[in-house]
């Protein structure tokens, strides 16, 4: 036998016994009356904040030819749409975008500044597990990271245990925003 | 430079007067008057051209707003078709699976669809969801039969706030390594290693009510209120923990279970969690011989670059008279797993476990070395080899050299 068991057992019991049933419609009644609502920011005040307030007009990379083609060898999938928007000034361009981690779609906002991650921050998180990737613990791997010729992060991101998918998700769509602001670099070179 | 209609006209007036002498020869000089009326007619001519110009531009105009309005209403119809503001988008499946080949020493082999699973999740709002996971278990399930079909998760989750949620309904357990993330490509072994198995019941889940909160610096907590085990105090499984698992099937809830997790995840690639776990009664009835239990249980994770390293001890003290005679008021179990990817697609890893549980064959050290292959992110091929050496050997309770090959997915 342990010593300190029955001493463990009894804080145990006198903890739970007078609240068990109490709490338990507690914590049933308390979503009700406390729903926390929509996205952790949204669109329009990340454009705001990352543009001090002056946002430029959007606009847009049609998903065509190679670009549709690389666009969905990156995210494993083919992207919900024929085109993607983004708003950019001189060479930096931000964009919004939206991968599913494990059951939910993850919305992450990305600004990529002379080709490389100047900021990633997740506007809106819905899956149960992996809550990890919205903090800046996590997302402060990122800035500073470009894009290899063969469309990979050129530095290796730790992931966290428990969130693969959540993880998986982000270093997706950094992928695709680099890939997506060089061909916005591209499109500028060729139209001068 | 811009050139006025009325130097153009005269322009072309000279022009054409000129081509006309040219051509006919000489020919009597026009009169003002005669100049006069070309250049209105010229005037007119450009008013006329001018006025086509707009609205030609006005056209183009209206055909890029058409064009805008196709693009956004095909968008929006691709939005819906894969459902954004519809009920398919906001409904999800997903699911994973692993098929085991054991080959025993001196037992005959075996080959086992272990895990059929499949996930479905709603979004009713942003801030509530819906999560469940149906599982047959071992490819059939019946009378007689080795498997089985499970409701293994079917809950509501609620955001409370940025930082803390709430969820009602069937989930797993917050405890362990293995039995939030079970997914066959997250964990090294064909077979899920043996503390989680037997100290921890994996996959163990409950119905109840469950809170979570999360803070910017990497700490998080939960708390829940659950159904509890109904241990067996008789027969072969006497005080196993893993047979008290009622699977919230018409399960007895005259005594409840309390959990509380406290988890660290604040530097990438790093976890260490604690969870204790309280039953109010491990056999749901009095005067049994076996009254409460606790489990106590921490791990630790690191992952840095290939190397990574799990580490988890878990132990049940129970109290009562039936349980301390049997031997088994104090079960444990821990285990250590480095491991190392010398590319990004192959892992090798090794495991010591060391295990006291209820039954003699529970009872017992092992050693098990292996490798998983990831052709793609979601898919996994494994092997691996476990040598167990049982503390004392008993009927059903033997020492196991096993071979196992196993392949697993997820989507």
């Amino acid at each position: 036998m342990l010593t300190g068991r029955d001493d463990l057992l009894a804080i145990c019991r006198s903890l739970v016994q007078p609240t068990g049933l109490v709490a338990l419609v507690l914590l049933l009644v308390l979503p009700f009356h406390a729903l926390a609502e929509g996205p952790y920011q949204t669109r329009e005040a990340f454009l705001e904040e990352i543009f001090s307030g002056k946002p430029p007009s959007p606009e847009v990379i049609w998903l065509r030819g190679e670009v549709k083609e690389t666009t969905a060898e990156i995210l494993g999938h083919a992207y919900p749409g024929i085109r993607v928007r983004y708003w950019g000034v001189d060479n930096r361009t931000a964009w919004v975008l939206e991968e599913i981690g494990k059951t939910q779609p993850i919305t992450v906002g990305l600004v990529v500044n002379d080709n490389g991650i100047e900021s990633i921050r997740v506007l809106a998180f819905r899956e149960s597990r992996g809550w990890e990737v919205r903090y800046a613990f996590f997302t402060d791997q990122f800035p500073g990271i470009k894009l290899t010729d063969e469309r990979k992060l050129d530095r290796h991101i730790d992931g966290i245990s428990g969130a693969t998918l959540s993880v998986r998700a982000l270093k997706k769509l950094s992928r695709l925003a680099l890939y997506l602001h060089q061909q916005t670099v591209q499109e500028n070179d060729s139209s001068q | 430079m811009k050139l006025k209609p009325f130097s153009i006209a005269t322009a072309a007036c000279l022009l054409l007067w000129s081509q006309f002498i040219l051509a006919d020869g000489p020919q009597a000089t026009p009169t003002i008057e005669q100049l006069w009326e070309i250049i209105q007619s010229q005037q007119a001519e450009i008013e006329a051209l001018k006025k086509k110009q707009q609205e030609t531009a006005q056209q183009a105009a209206d055909a890029d707003e058409k064009a805008e309005a196709a693009v956004v209403a095909v968008e929006e119809v691709d939005t819906k078709t894969a459902g954004v503001a519809s009920w398919v988008d906001k409904t999800t499946i997903g699911g994973y699976g692993e098929l085991h080949y054991n080959n025993f020493e001196g037992e005959d082999n075996e080959i086992d669809l272990h895990r059929f699973v499949l996930f479905f999740g709603h979004e009713f709002t942003d801030s509530i969801r819906f999560f469940s996971e149906f599982e047959i278990e071992h490819g059939v399930a019946g009378d007689d039969k080795n498997g089985e079909v499970e409701v293994e998760q079917a809950y509501v989750e609620f955001d409370l706030s940025e930082n803390m949620r709430a969820k009602g309904g069937v989930f797993l357990m917050p405890v362990g390594i293995l039995n939030e993330t079970h997914e066959p490509g997250t964990f090294y072994g064909v077979e899920r290693n043996d503390v989680e198995n037997i100290i921890i019941p994996s996959t163990w889940w409950e119905g109840g009510a469950a809170l979570s909160g999360y803070f910017a610096n990497g700490i998080s907590w939960d708390l829940a209120i659950s159904s509890g085990l109904e241990m067996p105090t008789t027969g072969k499984n006497a005080f196993r923990v893993r047979s008290g698992r009622q699977k919230v099937s018409e399960a007895t809830a005259n005594d409840l279970s309390y959990t509380g997790r406290l988890k660290y995840t604040g530097v990438p690639g790093l976890e260490l969690a604690g969870t204790v776990n309280y039953q109010s009664n491990a056999t749901q009835s009095n005067n049994d011989g076996l009254n409460e239990g606790i489990l106590y249980e921490t791990h630790a994770i690191y992952n840095r670059g290939p190397f990574g390293l799990r580490a988890l001890y878990a132990r049940w003290n129970f109290n009562g008279s039936a349980v301390s005679a049997a031997g088994a008021d104090d079960q444990y179990g821990w285990y250590i797993e480095p491991s190392y990817k010398p590319w990004e697609k192959v892992g090798l890893y090794t495991r010591y476990e060391k295990l006291d549980g209820a039954r003699d064959q529970d009872q017992f050290e092992q050693w098990e070395i292996g490798a998983n292959f990831w052709p793609h992110p979601d898919v996994v091929l494994k092997a691996d080899y476990r040598d167990r050496s049982v503390d004392s050997n008993s009927s059903g309770a033997d020492d196991v050299k096993a071979f196992d090959l196993g392949i697993g997915y997820q989507f």
